[in-house]
């Protein structure tokens, strides 16, 4: 696949690893923001070839993992009614519930329907026009445009009876957060190469300014993050502070404008809760005034509701922060499996639990082959 | 977060108002919504993201990464390691 | 492959012709139920032991083959949605499953069973398209269908069709292939390219077009096996790769043998095609189901020849040694990446799911 295979090759791969080597002099802990860059690392097995002064974070880009708690049960909630047809993003669908899951659901009847693209549950709203269609609209701000586009056309071609769940959250925020915590020790940022090629990157130069980090817009292929990588570790060692693009044949620093004009116009920006760290202020979106009897939160308010019970074993919190890595969890490959997960960050390849018990299980270092 | 696949515009369109194509992706192609990118045309190359065209490829930049690969390699060949 | 019934005027079936859908009745024991059998059923399979029509099918085992110890047995039900797809249906599917799960025994297939549960409302004519293909399969892998059952279920409570075959076949004495019994050292062997039948199942549900189709694998594996057995009975396991894909019947064999296993990715053959509708869905083409694709376990130094003749057969044409049993990290299968790293291949867990991440 052109614009796909290039950027897995192996020599081109070494070539940057080997540049990384020759410019590392000590120690520094790099955050990958996005769980698709965690997922691509460890099925690449890219974090054993790097040498071993470079230590990878694995950062909180996981919309599926960062869904709180509250709404799943609420899609849970209104999946579990008969005259709803429930569309979602497949990943979602095994992010366990204080009570069961979306799969759950389904199989004790209730319509739940796995869609590629928020546009396929407006239509499944226009050929249901008996039934009500709610989409759960979760993601960053890679997926704001699709989900703001199905919206603004539920409201265009007038299909009252489709409604969206909004979860966004937004990464500036959470890098802020990840930032001011003393917990968090992070020397420079792999910024998400998708959500900058829709948002642009000149929201991050007041934030490296401000804690001194360096931040580097990388993609998700191993010779994208090997590159930015590099890029990183240049910034670090010559003690440059500054936001570069290492993704430059997607991503400008004003980013997509046509995209982020719609997003303005369907949402807005609010508080969010991220499971397992917590409120982060002003670090979501939702629908604004104009899209309300869209919003399903708001057209379905009076619903019967699940009382809300997260895991008091689980650290899915302190792992999205980079605190903590999975398998220093008690309960990491024993009692939470991606089969039996117990938090969110097991369930979806790219939580970091997953992907490192997919991926990473064994510690395999770069002696052993 | 991402999984942006790249692909090759093969056909414009409208649908309901909306710029709508067909993207082959290397031998699979699947319908995608352009209206975030008006100005693309047949035969460019786009990352796809549930279902949405998100950006071109910038080709000039692709040309720059081959650029600095070829720099890199010769400058590998060339210095021995300062570490060794 | 001559048609084995007339599907165009249901010429002798009067009464069939009647019955443009399976009604309740067809599975209820009685007249229609007899009719069924009688006008589509034995001129599909007609064979001397189903022409019997007893309760059990008698058969006859002397003089079947060397050695005739010992009986495989093994049944299978197929559920596919949708029930035709590209290279294939569900009837096919049903006889080279449970074909198939003998051949891996390295048993020699010979009697199968079929117990149809039909839909109310099931179209008479798609009953016989598959019939019809189910009975090609037969013949073209050489067993016979002796004996079978059909019930009728209300409108809703099906989906259309499913079936369940059981099969008989005999090992020959000097044959001992199971999952238990991989050595270190051993070669790990595929007959071909992966994902595909998962994937021509998944582009129809999912509406994706292919410039070239992606076409299910579907196929009875018994006479490649057979090709691999007269090159040397010296063959420790075969598995099929079908659902949880090439992974989940390398871990079984791992977990089994209690040996890891590593292999090469790059080696791993997939169709460009597969590759890319992976890619855009998020899915592994390795953890993809197959319904025509083995793994092949020998001894190291019985590789080479075991290929080449796997490359004769028109099911072995991209045969090639993915990997190797080694003695490090039993029950575990890791693999080279490609850009040489090393991970881990876990078991499938659950339902494979589309990514937006």
């Amino acid at each position: 696949m052109k614009y796909l295979d290039e950027y897995r090759d192996k020599e081109k791969t070494e070539l940057l690893i080997e540049q990384i080597e020759k410019k590392v002099t000590r120690p520094w802990s790099l955050m990958e923001i996005c769980g698709g860059q965690t997922h691509s690392i460890m099925k690449s097995g890219l974090d054993q070839l790097l040498p071993p002064e470079i230590n990878l974070i694995h950062g909180p880009g996981c919309p599926v993992c960062v869904t709180p708690l509250e709404l799943i049960d609420k899609a849970i909630s209104l999946a579990s009614m008969p005259e709803i047809i429930f569309c979602s993003y497949g990943d979602m669908l095994r992010v366990p519930g204080s009570v069961g899951n979306l799969f759950s659901v389904r199989a004790a009847g209730g319509d739940v329907r796995i869609i590629y693209s928020p546009l396929d549950a407006l239509r499944i709203a226009k050929n249901n026009p008996e039934k009500e269609v709610i989409f759960f609209g979760i993601g960053f701000e890679t997926t704001a445009p699709a989900n703001a586009m199905a919206v603004f056309q539920a409201k265009t071609q007038g299909v009252e009876n489709f409604s969206i769940l909004v979860s966004h959250v937004t990464v500036p925020p959470a890098i802020r957060a990840i930032l001011e915590s003393p917990e968090v020790n992070v020397d420079g940022f792999l910024a998400a190469g998708h959500v900058c090629a829709v948002m642009g990157y000149w929201e991050y130069e007041p934030i490296a300014k401000k804690y001194q980090t360096p931040i580097v817009v990388t993609g998700f292929e191993p010779v994208d993050l090997a590159r930015g990588i590099l890029n990183c570790i240049q910034l670090l060692e010559e003690g440059k502070i500054g936001v570069e693009n290492a993704y430059p044949r997607y991503v400008q620093q004003q980013g997509n404008l046509e995209a982020q004009k719609l997003i303005k116009s369907v949402f807005e920006i609010c508080d969010r809760k991220w499971r397992g760290i917590g409120n982060i202020p002003m670090s979501g979106y939702r629908l604004n005034e104009d899209y309300e009897k869209f919003d399903a939160e708001r057209k379905f308010s009076g619903i019967q509701e699940i009382q809300t019970n997260e895991s008091s074993v689980c650290i899915s919190g302190e792992i999205l922060q980079g605190i903590k890595k999975p398998d220093e969890c008690s309960e990491f490959g024993s009692r939470c499996t991606p089969e039996f997960p117990i938090g969110a960050t097991m369930v979806s390849d790219e939580g970091a639990c997953a992907a490192y018990f997919r991926y990473g299980r064994m510690k395999l270092s770069r002696t052993n082959f | 977060m991402c999984l942006g696949v790249p692909g090759k515009v093969i056909e414009l369109y409208e649908v309901n108002g909306m710029k709508m194509g067909k993207v082959d992706f290397g031998g699979a192609i699947k319908e995608a919504c352009f209206e975030y990118l008006p100005e693309i045309e047949v035969g460019s190359y786009a990352i796809i993201h549930v279902g949405f065209g998100l950006s071109e490829v910038d080709e000039e930049e692709v040309e720059k990464t081959y650029e600095l690969f070829r720099e890199i390699e010769s400058f590998s060949e060339k210095l021995p390691d300062p570490k060794k | 492959m001559a048609n084995k019934l007339n599907l165009e005027n249901w010429v002798c079936p009067l009464p069939l012709k009647n019955y443009p859908t399976v009604v309740m009745g067809h599975g209820s024991g009685g007249k229609m139920m007899n009719d069924l059998i009688q006008h589509l059923f034995l001129p599909a399979y007609n064979n001397k032991s189903l022409n019997q029509m007893g309760d059990s099918a008698v058969l006859n085992l002397s003089g079947l083959g060397e050695g005739a110890g010992r009986l495989a047995f093994s049944t299978d039900s197929f559920v596919v949605s949708p029930l035709f797809f590209p290279g294939g249906n569900i009837g096919e599917l049903a006889v080279h499953g449970t074909v198939n799960d003998l051949a891996m025994v390295g048993a020699k297939p010979l009697f199968l069973s079929v117990g149809y549960i039909l839909e109310e409302g099931l179209p008479m004519e798609t009953l016989g398209k598959i019939t019809e293909s189910l009975a090609n399969a037969c013949e073209l892998a050489g067993v016979q269908m002796v004996t079978g059952d059909t019930k009728v279920v209300h409108k809703g409570q099906g989906d259309g069709i499913y079936i369940n075959t059981s099969g008989i076949g005999l090992i020959p004495g000097n044959i001992d292939i199971g999952p238990t019994l991989a050595k270190v050292g051993d070669a790990v062997i595929v007959n071909g390219t992966m994902g595909d039948h998962g994937m021509a199942v998944l582009s129809v549900r999912e509406g994706f077009e292919f410039e070239s189709v992606i076409e299910s694998d579907t196929a009875a594996l018994n006479g490649l096996v057979d090709t691999i057995l007269e090159v040397t009975k010296d063959v420790h396991c075969l598995r099929d790769a079908t659902r949880g894909g090439m992974v989940a019947a390398l871990n079984e064999i791992a977990n089994s043998s209690n040996i890891g296993i590593e292999f090469d990715e790059d080696l791993v053959p997939v169709n460009p095609a597969v590759h890319s509708a992976c890619e855009f869905l998020g899915l592994d083409p390795f953890y993809v189901a197959n319904e025509g694709k083995m793994i092949v376990i020998v001894p190291e130094e019985q590789a080479g020849s075991v290929i080449e003749v796997m490359r004769q057969h028109p099911l072995g044409k991209n045969a090639v040694q993915i990997g190797r049993i080694v003695e490090d990290h039993p029950k575990m299968v890791l693999a080279k990446t490609g850009i040489g790293g090393m991970r881990i291949v876990d078991w499938p867990t659950g339902e494979l799911l589309p990514r937006i991440c």
